[in-house]
C-alpha cells in the first residue's frame, strides 16, 4: 500500500483559517466535499462524526500532528487529506502542545482491516522526525504532495 | 546498570476487539504504559519487529487487526505488573465494546 493509493491530494489544505480544532475539521471536510471526494450534503455530518469521535479522546498523538479519522457510512472509499496550520491549533493532544499537521482519513465501513494498515502506513512515516518537520513547513499544497510522493519512492527503495 | 530487583515478564494476547490495535485503544495503551517504569516491548511474535510500547506511533506500525496474538515484553523493577495491566486492557476490548 501507498500513501498515494488513498491520499486526495487535490484536497491538501496547505493554510488552515480556522484556528480551533473544530472549525479545521469542518474546513477539512468542507474541501473535500468542494473537490467532490465526498457528496456534499454529507458533509456536516461526517464532520460531527468526526469532532464527536475527537471529544472521546484526542487524535493528537503528540509532535504537533493529529490524526482525525473515521468510518461513516457515506464515505464512498478511504481516502486521507492533510491540513497545515502555521498558527498550532489545540487538539488536547497527549503532550499538550499545539497541532501544526492534521491527516485525516476517512474509510467506508466495510473494511477495518484496510483502514488499520493505512493508519499504519501514515504512522510508519510520521514516525521519521524528518518527515514531520518537512510537513509542518511545507506552506503549499504542491509541497505537500512531493513529499508524499517521496515517501512513497523512500518506501519502495526500502522495499 | 542492572538491579537487583530487576524483572523480566513476557505476556501474549490476543486482539479481540472488532476494530484492532487502532488509536484510540493505542492510546489506551500508552495511557497505561506510562504508569510503569519498565521498558515495554511489543511485536507480533519471534522474528518481528518490536514496537516501543510508550510510543503511539510505533504500537500504530505494528498493524494489528482482530486476532493479532501480541507479545508483551517488559524490563524493570515493575515488569510484572506492567505485563498484567496491559494484558488485561487487551483482554477487557480497550472498554470499546
Amino acid at each position: 500500500m501507498k500513501l498515494r493509493d488513498f491520499f486526495c491530494t487535490k484536497t491538501i489544505v496547505p493554510e488552515l483559517q480556522a484556528r480551533d480544532r473544530d472549525g479545521v475539521i469542518r474546513e477539512m471536510v468542507r474541501a473535500l466535499a468542494e473537490h467532490g471526494a465526498i457528496d456534499a450534503s454529507h458533509a456536516d455530518a461526517i464532520a460531527r462524526d468526526l469532532i464527536k469521535r475527537e471529544k472521546q479522546g484526542s487524535t493528537g498523538f503528540g509532535k504537533g500532528v493529529a490524526v482525525p479519522h473515521v468510518k461513516h457510512v457515506h464515505v464512498p472509499r478511504m481516502m486521507a487529506t492533510i491540513g497545515r496550520s502555521a498558527h498550532g491549533v489545540d487538539f488536547s493532544a497527549l503532550d499538550r502542545a499545539p497541532v501544526y499537521t492534521v491527516v485525516m482519513l476517512l474509510s467506508s465501513e466495510s473494511d477495518p482491516d484496510a483502514h488499520l494498515a493505512a493508519m499504519g502506513k501514515i504512522f510508519s512515516h510520521l514516525q521519521d522526525d524528518k518527515f514531520r518537520r518537512f510537513l509542518r513547513q511545507a506552506d503549499t499544497r504542491e509541497k505537500i504532495e512531493d513529499l508524499i510522493i517521496e515517501a512513497d519512492a523512500n518506501d519502495a527503495e526500502a522495499g | 546498570m542492572v538491579s537487583q530487583d530487576e524483572q523480566t515478564a513476557i505476556r501474549e494476547v490476543t486482539i479481540t476487539n472488532a476494530h484492532g490495535l487502532h488509536l484510540r485503544p493505542v492510546m489506551k495503551f500508552v495511557d497505561v504504559a506510562s504508569r510503569y517504569v519498565a521498558d515495554i516491548r511489543v511485536d507480533k511474535g519471534a522474528g518481528t519487529t518490536p514496537a516501543d510500547g510508550k510510543s503511539p506511533m510505533a504500537l500504530m506500525v505494528l498493524e494489528a487487526p482482530k486476532g493479532t496474538v501480541l507479545r508483551i515484553l517488559a524490563t524493570g523493577t515493575d515488569a510484572v505488573q506492567t505485563v498484567e495491566a496491559l494484558a488485561a486492557l487487551i483482554q477487557t476490548k480497550f472498554d470499546e465494546e
